[in-house]
């Protein structure tokens, strides 16, 4: 929306009182004075992907051994467990696939089932780390991983160069408009650190990714085992003049610094109607919040300011923003919470918005800037899906459909193809089977305001539902393909 | 031909960045929080939350203070009470229960052993015994999610957990068939007799969660600040000299300045040594501990490398 977001801005408490922050909690008592500790920066989420002896789970572990992640106890348990398996013929070596394969059946079978999350810091940055594995329902788990990533960590073997497999994900990877790949060439030891080897997967790699419309690619060579250009700039490999894997890692944009442009139009799901009606919180003058109605909800892009013109979908009723609450941090240990009202907020925070208008907005409804590409409410739509479901698709599936915070009944009206991995092109199918990608056209019950998904990742995504077992059956991207825009059959309301 | 930015062209990063940098990984990890909460109170008619006083689930009870600030938190709390839980603990719950005007299900691990219903361990933990009175409470109270304050940081099988997770009506967790998690969009439908456990700090580590509190100023059980204490060592852990935790004859009993990582049953939780007596002191220790929380003062999770993944397939937490 309008107002640039600053830092100031984002911080500030202080507006002319809409809601009377002098009936809210009075701390009297001396605040606490104490230095708080710095925050360690952003939080930055990253997906790995790769096929079965790509070294994944080596690179995995060497980033968290290396990142000082890995602690004693756990350093001292998968030791012993190496050990008693006679990993490494006994020469002391531990296996690093042990650190994240957390289930007993992984670590029988020494396989990665499910997508298992891990943490770690650096002075400049908090990682949350989806390791997904390779072999088992790839899609399923580089689909899950990689939703939510602002970054995905591809695995190519420097000895086999760009495989099926890796197409694969890379394919994955820019249906779902992850906005930074890094291809991590691993074994680079095993290829006598070849830059000519190197330089040629590098050139494959590029090719293949714009192909696929991958916004922001790096190609890093890395040896997990040897600990070249993770951590640390490798000396054996000085034609590499870019930076090592993890500090590319810290200095990467999220996807809410990323993009721009109509990437940045505000949308605000409706989740829950705060009205406190009696039912205040701690130190809350009661009397006072009588009339106060509150729309609570995560913003899933852009910024919004006090006096922003907004539009309620489907509806389509006019208002404007009067104020965006937040509960605000206590001035005493064990304090009531003070009340903040911001002037600006933007993507990722929840926050609380009230409305100028006296408007009767419920949980489904979106809230999005006036001004800005507002999505025209469809019941008819074109869509890729990556199908999750054990059983396979048919024409005519009715499913229930989950976008933002409105679930809807849907019809799945036709199958129009699925995409072939080799060609990474549309080809003629009457089904979807559980990990293929396809494209569909789908018909809901009401209108919903879709965004296309390579312009709002947020609000262009949705989950088809199976309404009797409650199973997820699909993971739903809105839009024809990468780059195409929302095709409106009917139903404008 | 190393490193190729093939968006410089039609997509140029903008020069003015969205101003999110001036949210930090706390601001992400509270709003996350936030949304899944309100998401769980949206979706189910009965939800409640796990509380037992512990900073896990003081933070977790924090943020849904938060969530639906200016109004009161709009669910209930349940503690399953294992009969063995440290006195400032439980008075602490108390207090915390009045003061933001909640209503406590205490559901007792005691009551069940003094009827019969449970037989007491021979190890005399029991904490693999809270898993049949939470499961009787979540049935009598018709509670279809139970927020729980588990973090995936603090154990191989968490790690794999969903953040709604789905268990049956043994309440049992089947790690080889989660639904999977898409973006934000958490699917919550369950089927008669299926409930949800929603974790909504899951992504948070040991030190986000002690910046938090340094943050918040929230307040915390006085035993997790250093101070002095009667202990013994066993199995290389500090252990409380109390009624459910008594020395061996060649235990020898010492006067130590402790604190506790973890807050459970106090017959399987230990002490750690420690100065650290203000949240920024727990803080800078945190920070450099070399011992995960639960390998340094958890006996139960000692068993085996699955010791989790055990309980929490029989509907522990």
């Amino acid at each position: 929306m309008g107002a640039p977001a600053t830092g100031a801005a984002q911080t500030a408490t202080i507006s002319p009182s809409l809601i009377h922050p002098e009936q809210f909690a009075q701390d009297t008592e001396t605040p606490v004075t104490e230095t708080p500790t710095i925050d360690p920066g952003s939080l930055f989420r990253f997906a790995t992907a790769g096929s079965v002896d790509d070294g994944k789970s080596t690179l995995v572990g060497r980033l968290l051994h290396d990142a000082k992640a890995i602690l004693a106890d756990q350093l001292e348990a998968v030791t012993r467990t190496s050990a008693e398996r006679g990993f490494g013929g006994g020469s002391g070596q531990i296996d690093l696939a042990l650190l994240t394969d957390g289930l007993r059946a992984e670590r029988e079978q020494g396989i990665t089932i499910d997508v298992a999350y891990r943490y770690f810091a650096t002075d400049r940055r908090s990682f949350v780390l989806a390791d997904c594995p390779g072999h088992v329902q790839y899609t399923k788990n580089t689909v899950t991983g990689a939703s939510t990533a602002d970054a995905v960590v591809l695995l190519v073997d420097a000895r086999h160069g760009v495989v099926e497999q890796t197409r694969r994900h890379l394919a994955v990877t820019a249906m779902l408009r992850v906005p930074n790949v890094i291809v991590a060439v691993n074994k680079i030891d095993l290829v006598d650190y070849s830059q000519q080897t190197f330089d040629q997967i590098s050139a494959e790699i590029t090719s293949v990714a714009q192909t696929l419309g991958v916004e922001r690619l790096k190609v890093v060579p890395v040896s997990a085992l040897e600990g070249d250009n993770v951590v640390e700039a490798s000396q054996h490999t000085p034609w590499y003049t870019g930076q090592p894997l993890l500090r590319i890692l810290e200095e990467l944009p999220t996807l809410d610094e990323s993009g721009s442009g109509e990437d940045r139009s505000f949308r605000f799901p409706v989740q829950f109607v705060i009205r406190p009606q009696g039912a205040v919180a701690q130190g809350v003058d009661g009397e006072h919040m009588r009339d106060y109605r509150g729309y609570a909800g995560q913003i899933a892009s852009g910024t919004v300011s006090v006096g922003d013109r907004v539009i309620v979908l489907p509806t389509g009723r006019t208002t404007t923003v009067e104020g965006i609450d937040v509960a605000g941090t206590a001035t005493q240990v064990g304090g009531a919470f003070p009340g903040e009202q911001l002037q600006t907020a933007a993507a990722p925070r929840s926050v609380t918005l009230r409305l100028a208008d006296d408007l009767d907005v419920a949980r489904g409804e979106l809230i999005a800037g006036a001004d800005d590409h507002v999505p025209a409410p469809v019941q008819s739509f074109s869509a890729r899906l990556a199908w999750l479901g054990a059983q396979p698709l048919q024409p005519r599936a009715r499913v229930l459909l989950k976008h933002g915070t409105a679930t809807v009944q849907a019809m799945v009206t036709s199958i129009d193809g699925r995409v072939d991995l080799e060609t990474m092109e549309l080809a003629d199918a009457t089904s979807l089977e559980l990990n293929d990608l396809g494209a569909v056209t789908l018909r809901t019950a009401s209108p919903l305001p879709l965004d296309d998904y390579t312009d709002l990742r947020r609000t262009g995504a949705f989950l088809l539902i199976d309404a009797q077992s409650g199973n997820t059956l699909a993971a739903g991207l809105v839009g024809q393909q990468t780059g195409g825009g929302v095709e409106q059959q009917a139903g404008d309301v | 031909m190393t490193q190729v930015d093939l968006s410089a062209q039609q997509d140029p990063l903008s020069p003015q960045p969205l101003g999110t940098g001036e949210q930090t990984a706390l601001d992400a990890l509270e709003s996350e929080s936030i949304h899944i909460i309100r998401e769980v109170v949206a979706e189910f008619d009965r939800p409640a939350m796990l509380f037992s006083g512990g900073k896990d689930s003081v933070v977790m009870l924090h943020l849904a203070a938060k969530a639906f600030w200016p109004a009161a938190i709009p669910f209930q709390v349940l503690h399953v009470d294992t009969g063995h839980n440290f006195p400032e603990v439980l008075d602490f719950r108390d207090r915390t229960v009045e003061r933001l005007g909640l209503r406590l299900v205490v559901a007792s691990v005691q009551d069940y052993i003094d009827d019969g219903r449970l037989t007491e361990r021979a190890d005399g933990t029991r904490n693999p015994l809270q898993t049949v009175p939470l499961l009787d409470a979540i049935v009598d109270n018709k509670f279809d999610a139970v927020f729980g304050g588990g973090r995936r940081d603090e154990d191989k099988a968490r790690a794999k957990e969903r953040i709604l997770s789905l268990r049956d009506e043994f309440g049992q967790w089947d790690p080889r068939n989660q639904r999977p998690e898409l973006w934000n969009l958490y699917n919550g439908r369950y089927t008669a007799g299926q409930h949800v456990r929603a974790f909504p700090i899951s992504n948070w580590t040991e030190l986000d969660i002690w910046r938090y509190i340094e943050r918040e100023k929230i307040e915390l059980p006085p035993i997790y600040f250093a101070h002095q204490r009667e202990v013994f060592r066993r199995d290389g852990m500090w252990m409380a000299v109390s009624e459910v935790s008594a020395p061996r004859q060649t235990e020898t009993v010492e006067h130590k300045q402790v604190r506790y990582r973890t807050v459970g049953d106090m017959s399987c939780t230990g002490a750690v040594l420690s100065q650290a007596e203000t949240v920024g002191d727990v803080v800078a220790e945190v920070a450099v501990s070399t011992l995960t929380e639960r390998g340094a003062t958890r006996a139960d999770d000692r068993l085996s490398e699955a010791a989790m993944e055990d309980r929490k397939k029989d509907g522990y937490f």
